[in-house]
Order: C-alpha cells, then structure tokens, then sequence
C-alpha cells in the first residue's frame, strides 16, 4: 500500500510539469463552456478575443492583425485585448501560449505520445520554417483577399466552435491533423506547419521565461531531454555545454525537459540577462 | 538535382569562390521563397472562389456591410453569448457563410430587437457598429414578400399574421387594399426604410414555406435609374 502510494507520487512528481500545463489547458478550455453556479461563465467568446471574469479583455493579436491587414479599422477594445496578450508573451516568451493555453495541443500530444506507443517509425520530414512560410502566407493573404485568411481553416478557434455546434466537417479536420500528426509527420502540425505558433515565437523572441542549466556539471549529457522535447533544436547549444539557458524562441517552456531530467541541472527561471549569445550564438559558459 | 551537381562541381574546380553556407542559406530561403508564392497563389484563388454567403444568412444588428465584416470581425463569438435569446451562431464549415462569422436565419429564430442591443455593446471590434444605439435603425435586411401566389392574403383571406406580430407593425409592415379581379386585398406592405429585417414576420408566416423573407438589402431592393443593357436588347 505504502509503496503504491510511493510509487503514485513519483509517478506524479516526474511529470509535474506536464501535470500543470495540462490542468491549465483545460481549465482554459472549460473556462469558455461551463456555468459555474451562483457565478456564471469566467469567459465568454473564444481564443480570437474574450471576456475574462467580466471585465478583462483579451484578444489574439495574430488573429487582430489578420484583421487590420484585411482593412478593419482599429477598435478600442480589440487593441487594449491584443496589448495586454501581446505584452505578456513578448515579456515572458512567445511560445508559451503553444504548450498552456492552446487547445490543439493537446491533441497533437496525444498524438505524438500515441505515435511513441505504437513504436511508428515512418515519418514526412518537414522544414521547421515551413510555419513561417505559412505565417508570411497568411498576412499576404488577408491584404490581398480583404478576409482573415488564416481563420478561414485556424484549427484552434474551430475545436472550440465544435465543442458548442458539433459539424461533420470540423470534426473531420480535427480527426485529419491528429492523423497527420499520428501516422504521417512526427510533431508534424505544432513542430513544421502551424503559423499561430510561428507568430507566436517571433513576437516573444525575446522572452524571459527560459530554461536555464543551473548546475551544468549536473549534465551528464545523456541527451535525454533531447528524446523529449518537442523542439528538439532548442536543447542542443546547453547539453553540448555551450550555453547556460535556452534562448532559441522556439522553446514552447512545456517543460518536458524539467520533468525528464532527473540530475538537477535545468530549471525554468526569469533570466534578465543579456548578452547570453551574440548574434544568435551562445557564448561558451565560462 | 542537375543544380547540386553543378554546385559541386563549381566546389571542385574553383573552391576558392565558393561559399557553401551562404549558399546553403540563399537556397533555403529562395526554395521558402517558392513554396510561399506558389502558396498564396493557390491559396488566394480558393479563398476568391468560396461561394457567397447564402440569402438566408442574416448578421446581427449593426453588422458593416458585408465586405468590411468579413475583414472587421474577428470570428470571438461574444454577440452570440451576450443574445438573451440565443437566436446567434458562429458559422461551421457546414453553414453556409465564412467560417466562424456569427449570423442567424430568420426563419428559424429572428432577432428579437432588444433595445440596448447587448450584441453590439459586446463586440470588442466594431464589427458591429458601436454607433447603433437605436434599434429601430438597424439594418439586417428587408422583408420582402416574394410569393404572391401562396400568400393568403393575396388569395383574398385576412391572415395578416406577418403584419400583426411585427415589433414595428404599423411603420415597417401595414395592410394597403388593392382591388384587383378577386376583389378587394389588403396586402401586407413593407416600408423598407423602416423595416430592420429581423424577421419576426418570415418566423411566423403561417405557410409551411414562408411567403415574406427577409432578404440582404442588395438582394431585396432594386435601385432606381436607368439600365443600359436593359434598353439595348431591342
Ligand atoms: S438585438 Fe437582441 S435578439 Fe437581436 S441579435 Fe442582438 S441581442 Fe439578439
Ligand atoms: S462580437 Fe463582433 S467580432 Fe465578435 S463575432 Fe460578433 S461581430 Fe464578430
Ligand atoms: S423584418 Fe418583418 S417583422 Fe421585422 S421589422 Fe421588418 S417587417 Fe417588421
Ligand atoms: S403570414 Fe404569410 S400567409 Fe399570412 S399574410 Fe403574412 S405572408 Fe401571407
């Protein structure tokens, strides 16, 4: 019994991480749906632009910009939504809108994990730019169509329309992305195509929140936070101990590599220094 | 294939102008280059050729002309939870209307013109029109009665019901007689520049199939003067 209990804790422990991002994503997703009693809904709206606990605007600034570049006048609230959600991923990182609060997330994790389970070997390689590539495609589009190109197929605010009015077509989509991520491409949708998570990393390019090598000597390079991460490029400048923190914004801070790593040597911390690399190149750790 | 041969061999004979990582770069970002032109491209022509919003789609009051809409709206979906009577959905793939727009059809559930207008207030784009602060001048579309054959009145009876359940009766929608060879017809008579298009009488049209629609203005109304192509045909 004792060591059930002990096992279910470790168990826990190892996948702390996880454990949180998840709770968070969900939450996030039942926040949108479900009538607290004597309170109400915590949201109303949708990711593309909400109503927080009655009062507090948010709105996606990539979905905002769609609209501006396709000739919408600017609006006051809209813009203050867009501020305080663009504000918060340029300080903290970009990408932590991919593993926190994206609903479709979840499914590619599914996928991936189902992917690692069933052993599937074949894999679509894809060039990580592909997403900006899609990213600039999107932004062209909406000048030269005049609608929000990317919201026309956007997978993020359709699994949250499906989950009010289910439609045949939607969930198809749905089912065909996880597919792809499953059988065809490894990390296919979130790690190469998806352009919400190209903006995303651009605009926190910069960001703070970052995974830093605390004790790097802890390191014993055994690489496997590599195996887990699912930008795995990010990693490898600080387990070839080049770098004290991972800088590269692709870094979606899911923290994978914190529960993986068991020697102590990563941490997520507020990094305020500058100069950890120089021109895209880290500096070798003293 | 035949490019990278030449490129080694260009390596191979004057290795001293080669400069194989800018080289690798430039040919990553001109073959990115390619697949987003080629992309837009393909892409711009599948979102021209998306078919037209259907007659049937209505926007909530205060909605942009449709063009501006399209580009104005960010698909959020506050309208259509801050309708008391959740006549509002966002568009699925199945409706036909750009994805994730928010419209009703009258013929289902029609707008029931609250007087402070929650819909608007709660669009944070201005999609819908903050400067519409009376419902009575909104503009959804224009009922227009489309079916003289079928319309009871039209066959001499005294239905009416369309007349009688308008939220406006009396301004948008009356009885004027006609004498025609049936006798006399009170005829239900849409004043367009009243009519705010909610629908309330396409709901309630005793008809299976409703007789009065509310239809887009642009589809609804013609528009005075002259037709050159009309003229010239004889
Ligand atoms: S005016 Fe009232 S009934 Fe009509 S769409 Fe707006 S909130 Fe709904
Ligand atoms: S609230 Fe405004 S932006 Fe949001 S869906 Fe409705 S019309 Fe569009
Ligand atoms: S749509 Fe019909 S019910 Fe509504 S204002 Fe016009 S005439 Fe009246
Ligand atoms: S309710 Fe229908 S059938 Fe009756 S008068 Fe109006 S249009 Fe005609």
């Amino acid at each position: 019994m004792a060591g059930l209990f002990r096992r279910m804790v470790s168990g826990l422990k190892s996948r702390r991480w996880l454990l949180i991002r998840r709770t968070l994503q969900i939450l996030i997703v039942l926040a949108f749906v479900v009538d607290i009693p004597e309170v109400g809904r915590i949201a109303h709206g949708n990711l593309s632009s909400s109503l927080w606990f009655w009062n507090v605007p948010l709105t996606d600034p990539f979905v905002l910009l769609q609209s501006l570049l396709a000739g919408a006048p600017l609006a006051k609230t809209a813009l203050i939504g867009a501020a305080i959600v663009a504000g918060f991923y340029a300080f903290f990182g970009g990408r932590i809108y991919c593993s926190w609060v994206c609903p479709i997330n979840m499914l590619t994790d599914a996928a991936h994990w189902l992917r690692q389970k069933l052993k599937i070997k074949g894999n679509l390689t894809l060039s990580r730019e592909l997403r900006s590539v899609l990213l600039v495609m999107a932004l062209v589009l909406s000048v030269v169509t005049g609608t929000l190109a990317w919201e026309m197929i956007n997978p993020i605010t359709l699994f949250q329309r499906e989950l009010m009015w289910t439609s045949a077509a939607g969930v198809t989509f749905l089912a065909a992305l996880f597919l792809f991520d499953f059988l065809v491409s490894r990390r296919g949708w979130c790690g190469h195509l998806c352009p919400v998570g190209a903006f995303y990393k651009w605009l926190g390019r910069y960001g703070r929140l970052r995974i830093t090598a605390l004790k790097i000597d802890a390191c014993s390079g055994c690489s496997d936070c590599i195996k887990v991460c699912p930008e795995p490029h990010v990693l490898a400048p600080l387990v070839a101990q080049k770098a004290m923190t991972v800088t590269d914004s692709d870094c979606t801070r899911c923290g994978a590599c914190l529960d993986k790593c068991n020697s102590g040597a990563l941490a997520m911390k507020l990094d305020m220094h500058r100069g950890v690399s120089f021109r895209g190149i880290p500096i070798v750790k003293s | 294939m035949t490019k990278h041969t030449t490129a080694k061999e260009l390596a191979t004979v004057r290795p001293d102008v080669e400069e194989p990582m800018r080289r690798k770069v430039f040919k990553r970002v001109f073959r990115h280059m390619g697949v987003a032109v080629l992309g837009t491209v393909v892409a711009q022509a599948a979102i021209f050729s998306r078919p037209a919003r259907a007659a049937k789609i209505l926007r909530p009051p205060g909605a942009l002309p449709e063009k501006e809409f399209d580009s104005t709206c960010i698909r959020c979906g506050l309208c259509v939870k801050d309708c008391p009577y959740d006549i509002l959905k966002l568009a699925s793939w199945a409706d036909p209307a750009p994805l994730g727009t928010p419209f009703f059809v009258a013929r289902q559930d029609p707008c029931r013109m609250c007087t402070d207008i929650p819909c608007v207030k709660a669009c944070p784009t201005g999609a819908l029109d903050p400067l519409l602060t009376d419902i009575r001048k909104a503009d959804m579309g224009v009922a227009v009665l489309v079916d003289h054959e079928n319309c009871l009145n039209y066959k001499g009876l005294t239905c009416s019901v369309c007349v009688r359940v308008c939220p406006i009766r009396g301004e948008a929608i009356s009885l004027k007689p006609i004498q025609n060879e049936r006798g006399l017809l009170q005829i239900p008579t849409v004043n367009p520049d009243k009519c705010t298009g909610c629908g309330t009488c396409e709901k309630h049209c005793v008809l299976s199939e409703a007789a009065i629609r509310v239809l887009p203005r642009e589809l609804g109304l013609g528009v005075s003067g002259a037709n050159a192509a009309g003229r010239g045909v004889w």
